[in-house]
């Protein structure tokens, strides 16, 4: 048994976090930068920071992922960062040559106070910053929320670029939220299908699930450029996908440039993509193709086709918030039971959603925010569940309590596949549900006594 | 790449300049004394720069202290709880992904290593101390675990807020009695990468457990191994030569290590030294306080293995123990030869670039070597002077004002523990067979003329020499695997060795020839151009056969 010492027993536990089901705000805000075009992630603080996230990206897309950092020494973090900071601006310009410097910070730089727009003054007025380049920064505390909170914080502030327009280009903005850079893809291809004119931020489509050519680019061609995040300030409208990564974000596009916005859950399986298609449509004024309904009506042909498998199984479900409340969703349209559901990031909001969800399955759930993936386990070996649904870190749960196991969220560090083939959308939705009953019937074919074993499932 | 392919010879010269050209002035400065190229000269090398701190911006290798200190030292130990005092990030990306194994996994032993543990600090532990939780948390890993030892770790806000991680420690050390309880001051500033942490490691685990063991081991030939961390099962394999040899080893640093095997490292009667930069410290420590010797090993490279065991049992000095270490390596070479054999052919005349954290761009020449590969590059990310250019030059190394604040623990005789394993007479007849004590000659003079060594190498340079040098594999870290692939070139981890391992001893000998044969001979390579890209040019209107 790998986690041999979590016992049955649950005890409250106040001070110590055991296997986290989240990590720490720049990683996301690395990751948000990566979704603009000919952009530098840029980690102001000491150099484990960037060396670690720059890694697990790095392990989760088998992708180069680039990102520099201040450095920090002793001295700069009684005196400041500002020295490295402005070092690092006139370096990366002049060995790298990114379009785009994307600075967060983390837990050093923030407890000691660096004040990031004064440090980028100076940097512009020292003319670190060469002519038509942009440098662009968000603070991303590590003792704040977690990673998803980090991931907002780089959007809101990509957002924070737009200027206003009071003239009008007939484009929607969508803020996707952290998926996949395939999820991107489906998320564009939809609107497109639907007639809508978009523009999407970030977009890691193109960065980070590239080919393999010969050729190095640091910067690839994939990306939400610079003019195009400030011209979100002319769109007639903002679909903000999931209340944690992307709300805030749109609420200041809100404010600033009063583009009015729509914030949905991540269109993960049936309902979720419908009311994102619904509010597609309703936004761009155009009519839905007989194409998407297609899709959608494949999805539920295999939801009936498959559904004796599916009905009743327990799951247990981790993973960040938009993405898990998305899911919830669905495993209850499709008659499963979700029972277990954790999200390591903090927000009450989680908790009141998922029991607003699972409100009529006559059957309790466990549900918590700032949970973690110890207790997860425990709850599992309290009341046992057919399927383990979470990032790779649920494989030791999933060995140990013997659980069939959907690798989804984020990481995801030991199976390929996840970066190039989408789950958002129907389409997305079919993978999803090819994927549960994959595992689920293999474990059915793995177990039946020889006499029960069929041919025909 | 592409066409053009090694049209151009560069010299090392030319290659030095080419790396230095896009540089401001003030950092071409910087790195052109980190560069150099090696001379090999009978007695001296060039000087080199190392161990001095990061260029801000320039998209280093190197990680922190914490990484050197949590990950590195203390990662591999089975049953010790390792609790992170801070933000959740630091003790989420050390969590299983070096891959140190343990037989702790087996049933009846204690292993947290697949436990994730943190305070994870919030802002009110950053406004108003984390003290209190830090307490709670020890307290709660306690009753939840009660294990044999608690190992506290700071990280970077720890310093700056001034929580006092060993006052807590300390106290609730002896509230528990039963449970050893010991705190590691390894925020991610301190010096100018993971080295720091190393350091940091083996004074506090010296300090804390080392000579605390209470059981008696009467074996006849024991030793310690220092620095090998058991990546892909390496030490589990130089365990079996051990075993295979009759030599106990007492406790590794920190491969496969428990608080017990630590306790134990005063007993043993050699310290054998892997990776010099990570364990040198406890190595001169247990020479000092207990009158342990120490010679330096390598077990990577078959021939490397031979040759230590040689020296082991040299040092013992004893008839049946030379005959067995005799008998073993005659008993396992005839494998390692033909699987030596099968790729020769394929792999010989390759060449091939290393740079790896602070040992193994070293050690693994000795692999390539036998392969008949040639390494024509190569770095530490954060290797001293002394890995580079020998133990010799330790008394002119300046502590500048970046490392300045690492402890240096003051370490005397044991007044009850302390016995030389040799006399000094013993030690001269030993040396004056060629057995060299506290010696380490550090990876340039193993390196051919012309090569190139670069310390603390970075994206911009990794790229430019391969595209000037074209090596024919590429090895360094996860971060630099995809963006040197991407390029056409092969490249192989040698931290985590993707995967794979076993490479130490005679096995992961074999292990390695293979993997670096199916790398460097994969197909893979031959695709990156379409047919319609290599042969774009429409010459004739196509006509059906």
């Amino acid at each position: 048994m790998l986690l041999r010492h979590t016992p049955k027993e649950i005890t409250e536990r106040k001070a110590l976090m055991i296997n986290p089901a989240k990590t720490c705000q720049p990683i996301g805000a690395m990751y948000a930068a990566l979704g603009i075009k000919g952009c530098l992630p840029h980690s102001h603080g000491s150099q484990g920071c960037c060396a670690y996230h720059r890694s697990t990206l790095t392990r989760h897309y088998k992708e180069p992922i680039s990102a520099a950092t201040s450095s920090f020494t002793e001295g700069a973090s009684v005196f400041g960062g500002q020295a490295n900071l402005l070092q690092a601006i006139d370096n990366i310009f002049t060995v790298y040559e990114p379009d785009v410097i994307a600075v967060h910070t983390t837990c050093l730089s923030e407890t000691i106070g660096d004040d990031l727009p004064q440090i980028f003054d100076k940097a512009k007025k020292e003319k670190k910053v060469p002519e038509g380049k942009t440098v662009l920064g968000a603070n991303t505390p590590s003792y704040v929320g977690s990673h998803v909170t980090g991931f907002s914080n780089m959007v809101k502030a990509m957002a924070a670029l737009a200027e206003p327009s009071t003239k009008k280009n007939g484009k929607i903005n969508i803020i996707p939220g952290w998926v996949e850079p395939c999820d991107m893809e489906e998320i564009k291809r939809l609107a497109t299908l639907v007639g809508a004119k978009t523009n999407l931020f970030p977009d890691t489509s193109g960065v980070l699930n590239g080919p393999l050519t010969g050729e190095y680019k640091m910067f690839p061609d994939g990306g939400a450029s610079i003019d195009d995040i400030k011209n979100s300030g002319s769109s007639i409208g903002t679909l903000a996908l999931g209340e944690w990564c992307s709300a805030d974000a749109a609420r200041l596009l809100d404010t600033q440039c009063k583009v009015p916005c729509a914030i949905l859950d991540m269109p993960f399986g049936l309902q979720a993509t419908d009311r994102f298609i619904d509010a597609l449509r309703t936004i761009a004024g155009t009519s839905v193709p007989d194409e998407i309904a297609a899709e959608r009506g494949t999805l539920v042909d295999m939801i009936s086709d498959m559904h004796q498998y599916l009905y009743g199984k327990k799951v247990a479900l981790v993973g960040d918030p938009d993405q898990v409340i998305a899911m919830t969703e669905f495993l209850v349209a499709i008659d499963m039971c979700p029972v277990h559901i954790i999200t390591g990031t903090p927000g009450k909001k989680f908790e009141a959603r998922i029991k607003e969800i699972t409100a009529d399955m006559g059957h309790k759930v466990n549900v918590k925010a700032k949970g973690d993936m110890f207790l997860l386990h425990q709850w599992i070996k309290n009341e046992p569940v057919d399927l383990i649904i979470g990032n790779t870190y649920c494989k030791y749960i999933a060995r140990d309590e013997d659980l069939p196991f959907v690798r989804w969220g984020f990481p995801i560090l030991d199976r390929q596949g996840h970066q190039h083939f989408p789950t958002v959308g129907y389409k997305g939705g079919l993978r999803l549900l090819e994927k549960i009953l994959g595992v689920l019937l293999d474990r059915k074919d793995r177990d039946d006594p020889e006499e029960k074993f069929e041919l025909v499932l | 790449m592409g066409k053009a392919q090694k049209l151009v010879q560069w010299t090392p010269h030319n290659i030095k300049e080419k790396l230095l050209e896009k540089y401001p002035p003030k950092v071409a400065r910087k790195r052109a004394k980190q560069i150099m190229i090696n001379e090999a000269l009978e007695n001296t090398t060039p000087e080199i720069v190392a161990n001095v701190r990061t260029i801000p911006g320039i998209i280093t290798m190197r990680g922190c202290t914490y990484a050197g200190c949590k990950g590195v030292i203390m990662g591999p130990t089975s049953d010790i709880v390792n609790l992170v005092h801070g933000p959740i990030g630091c003790s989420f990306y050390a969590w299983l992904t070096r891959r140190n194994q343990t037989d702790g996994i087996n049933e009846g032993n204690e292993n947290y290593i697949p436990y994730c543990m943190s305070t994870d600090m919030q802002d009110s532990d950053i406004i108003f101390g984390g003290e209190k939780k830090l307490e709670k948390a020890i307290q709660e890993a306690y009753d939840l675990f009660h294990p044999k030892a608690i190992a506290v770790f700071a990280t970077c806000p720890v310093g700056l807020i001034g929580d006092d991680i060993h006052a807590v420690s300390k106290k609730m050390k002896e509230k528990f009695g039963d449970c050893n309880v010991f705190a590691f001051s390894c925020e991610g500033y301190k010096g100018v990468s993971q080295s720091a942490g190393h350091h940091i490691a083996n004074n506090q685990v010296f300090t804390h457990v080392v000579g605390k063991s209470e059981t008696e081991k009467t074996e006849k030939f024991k030793i310690n191994l220092l620095g090998e961390y058991n990546i892909g099962g390496d030490g589990f394999e130089i365990d079996r030569i051990f075993h295979k040899c009759g030599i106990t080893n007492i406790s590794t640093f920190s491969g496969n290590s428990t608080y017990d095997k630590f306790a134990s490292a005063n007993q043993a009667d050699l310290s054998a030294v892997m990776c010099h930069r990570s364990i040198n410290y406890v190595a001169d420590m247990l020479e000092t306080k207990y009158g342990i010797p120490w010679i330096k090993v390598n077990f990577i490279g078959a021939e490397a293995t031979a040759k230590s065991l040689r020296k082991i049992a040299q040092y013992f000095d004893d008839q049946e123990l030379i005959d067995r270490v005799e008998a073993v390596i005659a008993e396992e070479m005839p494998a390692v030869e033909v699987a030596l054999q099968a790729v020769l052919p394929r792999t010989k005349g390759k060449t091939a670039m290393i740079f790896v954290g602070g040992s193994r761009a070293h050690h693994y020449q000795e692999l390539f070597n036998e392969m008949g590969m040639k390494t024509i590059s190569a770095g530490y990310e954060f290797g001293h002077r002394d890995d580079y250019e020998g133990r010799h030059v330790i008394p002119s190394l300046k502590v500048d004002a970046d490392s300045r604040n690492i402890e240096e623990i003051h370490v005397e005789a044991d007044p009850v523990l302390y016995k030389p394993r040799k006399t000094p007479e013993e030690i001269a007849a030993l040396e004056k067979d060629g057995l060299e004590f506290k010696a380490y000659e550090g990876l340039n003079p193993d390196m051919a003329p012309n090569t190139i060594i670069v310390d603390d190498l970075n994206q911009y340079e990794a790229e430019k020499l391969v595209e000037l040098m074209k090596p024919d594999l590429f090895c360094a870290g996860i971060k630099e695997k995809y963006s040197i692939q991407k390029l056409g070139v092969p490249m192989k981890q040698l931290h985590s060795y993707d995967s794979g391992g076993p490479y130490a001893g005679f096995k992961g000998a074999v292990n390695f020839y293979s993997e670096i044969d199916r790398l460097v001979n994969s197909r893979i390579w031959s695709y990156m151009k379409a047919p319609w890209q290599e042969k774009p040019e429409l010459s004739a209107t196509y006509c059906w056969e």
